[in-house]
């Protein structure tokens, strides 16, 4: 069996998957899991780049999701008005001024020679910059929050159309990536580990607390749509007589217009980084990323500027996931910090990842959609299997309900062992690399 | 006078009391990040979830004690229930071993790939700690709440600023002492601990020297045990039992074992105390003790705090991120493999 | 000719499943001898010492201890056998004592070896005055002597040094060969690969000279430092 058979197979059995789920449970479901299937394939797409590509072990990958959930509040939401003229300008000059403290202290350290009063001067600047930035920063925000709490209490955003908010997350991303690619990339693995798993628990707390920025946990709501809403479709005639024709009621139908639309969308993104990323692994520039990969040392020995192309790689790869992350947002209609979490937003990727196949896209894809599949319906096997096991219990027996309770904790446990198996018996993946 | 003894008692009632108490949790939780690390060669991203596995063993064992009536006078009953947290995480260490980790220690896995297998047994401990408690708050503390509560220390003492010492707090202190006293005599003058540190010293040597790598990967796995559901159990007395939260605590505990040095155990309890306190004094409002110190006149009218406690997370981890720029081997000049 | 005390006999084999690095090399030594390895750079001196360790897969030849056939055995059991042996490199617990070092060394033993390490304090007074010092600290020479005696510490049949000398002054040097002197007149055989051919083969009472994993020369110390061609070729006229 060669191997494209092998993978259309392989995204035949998925694609199956899908469609059994939608005779089964509803096409609701289906298409539900499609869409959240590409954007998971998208996230693997840009974890592999930095994994399978560079080596690069980052669990910060939540980070830059909510980064670009965030750009999708910043582009596409209707400035709120009077919150620039309240605070804007003194919330962007005391951050501007927090920037500079900062470098000013990094150049202090770096210029000076090492000495007390370089301690002093580092101290002191780092000191006095915080207390101002504090004082202008403090009120500019209260001032922000106060405007309709209820409503708004933030600066709100651009008021652009919502799918330039895609690229824009990704540059977000990017931007954060390169900050942080700067400082930690120089680090041992471990570290590197350690670092971006610290960074992303920042960004969501930034998020979660920054009220002015993007409400913080009271959560942005109503975020402008690529696709109609469901309610004007179902009062638009046309839309109804062509339902009927196909046989569905006007609101089945139109929450699957709405989801395909969504698809189409997602799957055109999708292609575009496909191509591109299979183009890079191909690339000279691909073929290097590899070779330092396998061998640092040499490659280094060889002239090669390692740290460079690791940050080059670690910041394309976050802006992918930045990307991702901007979709999803769009996808929920909303922003909830609240709810991000790296089990979810972090590890499951890696699982992706790790089970399509790492260094391979298509299996990175793969593993996307198969594993996000699996997320989901995890839950209502576990809950059909759970069933089986407590058939012969009497009703109300403690141990049958707390199973049937526990049933929602069973992802968990099936992802952590789906990871373990594939990486003891095939540690290359479903779809090795070549 | 009395103001300044007002100031320090605020501040050991908000600031040193729990940044101790919180300190020596992470530093047990450190040890066993970097015992492990120093035999196993891997940051076990796991350990946060075995610290909330032995920590739920202990519960269990604690509400059937309950059950039973048996209680430890003004003390948790959870600290009679303790070793039997312990034994099942033992259990559990060792099964994780054989049948997962051992594999890729035979293959002479690279360390990263040691770390992706340490997140698969997250995710399965994650898992069954949820399925079998559940994702909720679970109390079990019970006996005396307080060794010297506000009032009474308001009473003995006559001072405005009131102290409390929670049971839990002086419990956690003591407990955190006689580990580590326990667990340094045990490295330090015990052939089996001397031969762990031979080995995480170096291998090869070790091996020419005819200790039983097998034998010290087994005993490093026990202690960690040991010491994972000692934290846990500390940590969920003196705040709550939730097991999403040692997910959290995996973040503060290796960036104190981190700051200590990967590796070095004493660093590891450095690591934890300057992680603790850090986090505390940075997120503590200092407006009380400061208006005792300073003249009236000079008072602050806002809370004098310099990050919001939401943000205790970055303060761990911006200390992290200064510690390896500048001392990539940590305070305690760790491994660097 | 009485069997050797300890014998590579004709190994030729290499690393893993690598090419051979020895061919048909003997390597011995008897009681209360001295027997070096010498040669030039990539000769397979250690190479040569490492087989007899079973640090290398042997395709033929095979290793005897006091004659027993020991071919079969890994590096660990060999030590429990009665062979110490001193790596060139990371021969000490940088982190721990030089008390605890010796301990180590030990770790064998369930007998009681306070009088092993007397005789060791003895033997290498420097160390019984640093004895509570970590051994990462202490100087280059010094730290060979922990490593030396830490071999020791097991009380082995026979010692094998991997070039003790590899990385210290001539000053240190003549004194860590006194020590190895001092050493064997206890009464236990040395092997050893030096770099150093000339004092080496001064202090031999065996030598071998190794090119491309094969005896060259076998001789007494002194039949080779006179032995012309030897001298040509490896000493320098």
């Amino acid at each position: 069996m060669s191997d494209s058979v092998r993978n259309t197979m392989y995204f035949a059995g998925v694609a199956l998957l899908i469609i059994i789920t939608g005779f089964v449970q509803s096409w609701n479901t289906a298409l539900f899991i499609l869409n959240f299937g590409l954007i998971s394939a998208i996230m693997a797409l840009g974890v592999n780049l930095q994994w399978g590509f560079a080596g690069l072990f980052n669990v910060g990958i939540m980070g830059f999701v909510a980064l670009g959930g965030l750009a999708t509040v910043l582009v596409s939401m209707p400035a709120t008005p009077g919150a620039w003229q309240a605070g804007g300008a003194s919330v962007i000059g005391a951050l501007v001024l927090g920037a500079a403290t900062v470098v000013a202290a990094v150049i202090l350290m770096t210029k000076m020679k090492a000495s007390k009063l370089r301690s002093f001067s580092v101290f002191g600047v780092l000191v006095v910059g915080f207390f101002v930035y504090r004082g202008l920063f403090d009120p500019a925000v209260g001032l922000i929050e106060e405007i309709d709490p209820a409503a708004t209490g933030y600066l709100g955003g651009l008021g652009l159309p919502v799918l330039l908010a895609w690229p824009a997350g990704g540059l977000l991303a990017a931007a954060v990536a390169w900050l942080i690619g700067k400082t930690a990339l120089g680090l041992r693995s471990d570290y590197l580990a350690i670092a971006t798993l610290g960074i992303s628990e920042i960004i969501i707390a930034v998020m979660k607390n920054e009220d002015w920025l993007g409400r913080g946990v009271k959560n942005v709501v109503g975020l402008p749509r690529p696709a109609p809403y469901e309610v004007d479709l179902q009062s638009n005639a046309a839309f109804i007589e062509r339902a009927n024709g196909l046989g569905f009621d006007a609101v089945t139908a139109s929450t699957l217009w709405v989801k395909l639309i969504y698809a189409g969308l997602f799957t055109v993104v999708l292609v575009i980084l496909f191509v591109m990323a299979q183009r890079a692994l191909h690339s000279p520039w691909g073929r290097m990323m590899r070779a330092i990969r396998d061998n640092e040392f040499a490659a280094e020995a060889m002239g090669k500027n390692v740290t460079a192309r690791h940050l080059q790689i670690f910041v394309l790869g976050s802006a992918v996931c930045g990307v991702a992350g901007a979709m999803m947002t769009t996808l929920d209609g909303q922003l909830t910090p609240g709810t991000y979490q790296p089990l979810r937003f972090t590890f499951l990727i890696w699982v992706m990842v790790i089970v399509g196949g790492s260094g391979n896209n298509l299996g990175s894809v793969l593993g996307g959609f198969l594993i996000w599949w699996l997320w989901v319906m995890v839950e209502p096997m576990g809950s059909v299997l759970m069933n089986f096991v407590t058939y012969g219990m009497a009703d109300g027996y403690w141990l049958k309900d707390h199973l049937l309770e526990s049933v929602a904790h069973m992802r968990l446990l099936t992802m952590g062992l789906v990871l373990l198996l594939v990486l003891r018996f095939s540690p290359r993946g479903l779809i090795p690399e070549k | 006078m009395i103001d300044f003894l007002n100031a320090f008692v605020a501040l050991s009632n908000f600031v040193l009391i729990p940044a101790i108490s919180y300190g020596a949790q992470l530093a047990l939780g450190a040890l066993g990040v970097t015992l492990i690390y120093g035999i196993l060669r891997f940051s076990n991203f796991a350990h946060g979830d075995t610290m909330a596995f032995g920590a739920m063993c202990t519960i269990l064992v604690t509400w059937l004690f309950q059950s039973w009536g048996i209680s430890f006078g003004p003390l948790p009953t959870a600290l009679l229930a303790m070793p039997f947290g312990i034994l099942a995480t033992m259990g559990l260490v060792l099964f994780t071993d054989r049948y997962v980790y051992k594999f890729y220690r035979e293959q002479k896995a690279k360390p990263v790939i040691l770390v992706i297998v340490s997140l698969g047994v997250m995710f399965i401990l994650n898992g069954l700690v949820r399925f079998i408690i559940g994702p909720n708050d679970q109390r079990f503390s019970d006996g005396e709440r307080f060794i010297i509560s506000v009032r009474e220390f308001k009473a003995l003492s006559g001072l405005k600023e009131g102290l409390a010492f929670k049971t839990t707090q002086g419990i956690t202190i003591v407990t955190a002492v006689i580990v580590v006293i326990a667990l340094f005599w045990f490295l330090n003058r015990t052939r089996t601990g001397k031969s762990m540190r031979a080995y995480s010293d170096n291998e090869d040597l070790a091996l020419l020297s005819g200790i039983n790598p097998e034998r010290v990967v087994m005993v490093t796995w026990l202690i960690v045990a040991a010491l994972a559901t000692i934290a846990g159990t500390l940590y969920g007395l003196d705040k709550s039992f939730k097991p999403f939260i040692f997910l959290q605590l995996l973040l503060p505990v290796f960036a104190a074992a981190i700051v200590g040095g990967l590796g070095s155990p004493l660093g590891a309890i450095a690591g934890g105390f300057t992680i603790a306190f850090s986090e505390v004094m940075i997120t503590y409002a200092w407006k009380k003790v400061a208006t005792y110190v300073v003249p009236e006149s000079w008072a602050p009218d806002t809370l004098v705090q310099l990050l919001s406690t939401d943000y205790k997370f970055a303060v761990s981890f911006v200390i992290l991120i200064i510690v390896l720029l500048f001392r990539p081997t940590g305070l305690f000049a760790g491994k660097s493999v | 000719m009485s069997e050797p005390f300890l014998i590579g006999d004709s190994m030729t084999g290499g690393y893993g499943n690598g090419p051979d690095i020895l061919h048909d090399c003997t390597i011995a030594v008897n009681k209360g001898e001295i027997a070096v390895i010498v040669g030039p750079n990539g000769a397979g001196k250690s190479t040569g010492m490492k087989a007899v360790f079973g640090m290398l897969n042997l395709n033929k030849g095979s290793v005897r201890l006091d004659g027993e056939d020991i071919t079969a055995l890994s590096p660990q059991d060999r030590v429990v056998k009665g062979m110490g042996f001193v790596p060139q490199t990371s021969n000490i617990f940088t982190s721990m004592t030089v008390e605890e070092n010796l301990e180590m060394g030990a770790f064998i033993r369930r007998d009681d070896y306070k009088d092993t390490m007397t005789q060791i304090y003895d033997l290498f007074p420097i160390l019984k005055e640093k004895r509570y010092q970590a051994a990462g600290e202490l100087s280059g020479g010094q730290r060979q002597q922990v490593a030396v005696g830490r071999a020791l510490m097991t009380q082995p049949k026979v010692l094998m040094l991997d070039e003790p000398t590899a990385g210290v002054s001539p000053i240190v040097m003549d004194e860590l060969f006194d020590r190895i002197i001092e050493v064997a007149r206890t009464g236990i055989p040395i092997l050893m690969v030096e770099q150093n051919a000339r004092q080496a083969l001064e202090i031999a009472d065996k030598g071998y000279v190794l090119v491309q994993g094969a005896n060259a020369f076998t001789g007494t110390g002194k039949e080779l430092l006179a032995d012309p061609e030897v001298r040509k070729s490896f000493l320098g006229g």
